[in-house]
């Protein structure tokens, strides 16, 4: 009997895993294959500026991305290092192999059980998730995790070629699809594509722009454990004219324009197709070269994800400057898949029409290994707060990029896959990528679970703060610089705070509610906000409807 | 703890006597600020109400205090009872703004706070249905008030600027990993629009447009002032409106001149002989006279205090003793003499400060919610921080949404994607 079952070993499912096992549980992690676990189907970076936040606000949580991301880098670059440290965003490039074994061996520590097993179904019993089928055996538990990413029901293209497939050589999960589907959780598709990857001993490297790895030490994790692994370099090109000729030529043969994906891309991430057609007076796409690994020949193109045909991939990247001998070793594709309308989750990321059932990651409609795993977090160590009676853990805007990745999803809902932009964050000056462990810290120490290690240098850095020593470090001068901002904005959450101690409760029927009008009422209905401060962040709500709606909530409360 | 809030809470001036309620912890510090000592919980007292800053009298209310939690909110409420003319309410409203920590209730606040303060309950809180709709109705009419003038386009014009701000700074930030530094051509366009806006905030408003121009008359005791005043009412060509006058340290006349509306005032004060009360008179024709729209001076010009619109007439012009010429125009309220010429130029002054026929003028609180935008946006030319001057431009944004009452990031990224070619 396990407490808690996660469906998917990607960076979601293992975060969600070994979260829920931090705070306790008996956890299972259900995998397709043993191999897949901690696999980085796109590209090979982890962080960036947003994502970086992100990946730096789990390792407060002992979360693995960032110790996976150390023992595994061969590059590191803090992007944005020319602007204000509120937006520096630290990434490494990390060795795909080294990145899969770091991650097998955190698991391991953190005691998650991997099972390989096919999941077909979810067992409910009393409006209540009970276990889960897997290869036709159904494992009881109190709490279950979908991460199942790009997997449900996915399919991929390449021209007119199209499989099922969630990523390269590699199935679909249709029966679970249909299930969520019937449990009415299905909610559209959504498309994300890959570039072709490359063998990079066919590039010309000496022709190209190098792009050197810092040379500052700084590592992904507080904690430090810095990989020592040998630094790649990685470089930069360009496309030409003749790329651009060559894809407008065959505009006809890509799935995307001729109709055969339904699913939105994201905008942020578009094809190379679809640069060309939207932006045609662009001369020339910025291509950066990344290598795959210190033993792997590969090289990802990163910049030119595509699902046109593959004699066409053939021909324009040898148009492209130093890869005009370049063998293709894998083709880009797009990968359409199924997901779930994320406003009918809580805040917790459970589902609120079936206690016990928590999602995350791409499933949610979001894109990016980051995103992923903070949600993995968030669905753990809930998931465990549910199996156990113990404390839910909440994020919220202005403590961290998670906090505002939860609250847009589950009170906007998505139209395209959502990726982590520091713009979304209101309270961008106040968080950092450098002081999560001020922000996040005692949050992480209530929230119980993590490792003696972790404890002692969360408890170390917060009795830094308010040292003499302190306004000299990069945090504390960080801090100097923007308090007169961060001042404001303080008063402005204030507000937000007393609304948010006010709870809306679950069965509350808007309809019934004086003074709304149906279009107020449909929003919340989709939104179902929990909290007077949720409602006020749902469009169209006036500051009027939300004391009618204070007023409602109240007297449900007190009756 | 809570904001201190502050309304008006009767109804739309002109009336009367307008309520202005504030609630929350610095109701009475603020209030004092305002009228000096409060009078003793749950009394009346009159004060003179005065701008902390400037001290310049605001009005003379009666002053009622409350100590929470015996009050209507639960919280220290004071109420100002003043006159309810419009120029009146909103220099007292505009005035308790400027208090740090006092900000501007939003609809139906009052009510949610007597109710969290288990002051009022269930039946009468759900009264807010009615508030609800007050509020839609209001928003409905300013919508259409401003899409009349077509201001709604010209807001929309500076929205969409700042967007592609915004747009512009974001992208910056998440998808330029060049070590460029900060691009000085956006700093330069926040900046002109900064410069655009405070343009706007300075040209003529609509208020004197609701509210009437001021047309001051003044001069020394005799110099015939009232008797130009009845002379101008029993005008054919003024008008004389019905709308009640609002002051009682003056006469005011309200007429309506060539289509414009204008209120017609005598320094009443000017007349009386004891000394003490002469000295407040004439502070009083001071102040009146620097509010004036139009200066109407009867003395002689030479003495006539420094305004920007002022006509110089040479009253009494039947006199013998009137010599036509000496620098004034000659005007007669016994015979008429001048009369047409002393009208035309008193319209043509007041339409100088009037927005034209056709030109967009802003109201009250678009004016301030572009004034937070400007304000938001100062000095943004020299910031080094990028990050700062997005911070800056989203704050300006802030204040454009809740002026049109659409809500942000989802713009910016619209913007931001349409525009750029983004994603490696």
């Amino acid at each position: 009997m396990h407490d808690v079952l996660v469906i998917g070993a990607g960076h979601a499912g293992c975060e969600a895993a070994a979260a829920a096992a931090r705070r306790g549980a008996r956890v299972g992690l259900l995998t397709f294959r043993a191999d897949d676990v901690g696999q980085m189907s796109c590209n090979p970076s982890i962080g960036g500026v947003g994502k970086g936040h992100l990946v730096r606000e789990l390792d407060v949580f002992d979360g693995l991305m960032a110790r996976a991301a150390d023992r595994a880098a061969i590059h590191r670059r803090m992007l944005n290092r020319s602007k204000g440290p509120a937006v520096w965003g630290p990434r490494v490039q990390a060795d795909r192999s080294l990145y899969r074994a770091a991650m097998v061996d955190l698991l391991a520590e953190s005691g998650v059980e991997l099972i390989v097993a096919e999941v077909s179904g979810l067992a409910v019993e009393g409006g209540r998730i009970s276990g889960v089928v897997a290869d036709q055996v159904k494992l009881a538990c109190a709490a279950v995790v979908i991460a199942t990413g790009t997997f449900l029901d996915a399919r991929m293209y390449v021209g007119k070629q199209v499989c099922a497939g969630g990523r390269h050589e590699e199935k679909a999960s249709v029966p679970l699809a249909r299930q969520i589907r019937e449990i009415g959780l299905g909610q559209g598709r959504l498309k994300t594509g890959t570039p072709p990857r490359l063998d990079g001993r066919t590039i010309d490297w000496a022709r190209l722009e190098e792009q050197p790895s810092d040379v500052e030490a700084w590592t992904m994790s507080a904690l430090g454990c810095g990989g020592a692994q040998a630094q790649l370099r990685c470089a930069i090109t360009r496309t030409t004219k003749e790329t651009h000729d060559l894809i407008r030529a065959n505009f006809d043969r890509s799935p995307l324009f001729a109709g055969a994906i339904e699913g939105r891309g994201p905008r942020y991430c578009p094809s190379i197709e679809d640069k060309v057609k939207r932006f045609a007076d662009r001369e020339a796409h910025q291509i950066f070269l990344e290598p795959e690994g210190l033993d792997s020949p590969l090289v990802y193109p990163n910049g030119i994800s595509t699902s046109l045909p593959i004699d066409v991939q053939e021909r324009f990247v040898r148009s492209i400057a130093g890869l005009e001998r370049a063998r293709i070793v894998r083709p880009g594709y797009a990968v359409e898949y199924e997901f779930v309308d994320p406003r009918r989750l809580n805040h917790t990321l459970e589902v609120r029409d079936l206690p016990g059932l928590f999602l995350a990651g791409q499933i949610n409609g979001t894109t990016g290994y980051e995103e992923a795993a903070a949600q993995g977090l968030v669905a753990g160590l809930n998931a465990a707060a549910s199996a156990l009676g113990v404390q839910e853990c909440r994020f919220d805007r202005r403590t961290s990029y998670i906090g505002v990745m939860v609250d847009d999803l589950t009170l906007q809902g998505v139209s395209e896959p959502y990726r982590m932009m520091t713009a979304r964050a209101e309270y961008r000056l106040s968080l950092r990528a450098d002081n999560a462990t001020s922000r996040l810290g005692e949050i992480a120490l209530a929230a119980d679970g993590l490792r003696q290690e972790r404890r002692n240098q969360i408890r170390q850095h917060l009795s830094q703060r308010g040292t003499n020593a302190w306004a000299r470090t990069e945090e504390g001068a960080a801090d100097e610089l923007y308090a007169p901002y961060v001042e404001r904005q303080q008063r402005e959450w204030n507000v937000v705070q007393r609304d948010s101690r006010t709870w809306i409760p679950r069965e509350l029927d808007y309809s019934s509610i004086p003074g709304l009008s149906n279009e107020m009422v449909e929003r919340l209905e989709a939104a179902r906000p929990e909290t007077l401060d949720q409602a006020s962040r749902v469009a169209g709500i006036t500051p009027a409807a939300l004391s009618a709606l204070y007023v409602a909530a109240a007297r449900r409360t007190a009756a | 703890m809570s904001d201190t809030i502050f309304a008006l809470s009767s109804g739309r001036p002109p009336a009367a006597i307008s309520v202005i309620r504030i609630s929350g912890a610095h109701a009475h510090l603020a209030a004092e600020s305002l009228a000096g000592r409060l009078p003793a919980p749950r009394t009346a007292g009159v004060r003179e109400l005065r701008n902390p800053n400037t001290g310049e009298l605001l009005d003379e209310a009666l002053v009622l205090r409350f100590d929470g939690p015996a009050s209507a909110t639960g919280e220290n409420v004071v109420e100002f009872q003043c006159h309810g003319g419009r120029a009146v309410v909103d220099a007292i409203l505009e005035t308790l703004g400027t208090i740090a920590g006092l900000r501007q209730a939003q609809p139906g606040e009052f009510t949610r706070r007597a109710f969290e303060n288990g002051r009022i309950d269930l039946t009468e809180a759900e009264g807010l249905a009615d508030l609800i709709e007050a509020e839609t109705e209001s928003q409905r009419r300013a919508a259409l008030a401003v899409a009349e003038g077509g201001l709604r386009r010209q807001i929309e014009r500076w929205q969409e600027r700042l967007l592609v701000l915004s747009a512009q700074a974001e992208r910056a930030i998440d998808y330029d990993d060049e070590n460029g530094g900060i691009d000085r051509g956006l700093l330069r366009d926040a900046d002109e629009l900064a410069n655009e806006l405070g343009e706007w905030l300075s040209k003529p408003r609509v208020e004197p447009l609701k509210d009437g121009v001021l047309v001051v008359v003044a001069g020394p005791p005799n110099a015939g002032k009232s008797s130009l005043i009845n002379a101008i009412s029993g005008e054919d060509r003024a008008i004389v409106t019905d709308i009640p006058g609002t002051t009682r340290d003056h006469i005011e006349v309200p007429l309506s001149l060539g289509g414009l509306p204008i209120r017609l005032t005598d320094t009443a004060g000017l007349r009386v002989a004891d000394d003490r009360i002469e000295a407040i008179g004439v502070e009083r024709a001071g102040r009146l006279i620097d509010a004036a729209d139009v200066l109407v001076w009867l003395g002689d010009p030479s003495e006539a205090p420094r305004h920007p619109r002022a006509v110089k007439i040479l009253p009494k012009a039947d006199l013998a003793s009137r010599a036509p010429g000496a620098g004034g125009l000659p005007v007669s309220s016994l015979t008429g003499e001048g009369m047409t010429e002393l009208l035309a130029e008193i319209e043509r002054l007041a339409r100088f400060i009037l927005p034209a026929d056709d030109a967009l003028s802003l109201n009250r609180r678009q004016a301030t919610h572009l004034h937070e935008a400007a304000s938001a946006l100062d000095g943004i030319n020299a910031c080094v921080d990028l990050v700062l001057a997005a911070e800056k431009v989203r704050v300006a944004r802030v204040a454009f949404d809740q002026l049109t009452g659409r809500a942000g990031v989802e713009d910016v990224l619209d913007a931001l994607f349409s525009r750029f070619c983004l994603g490696k």
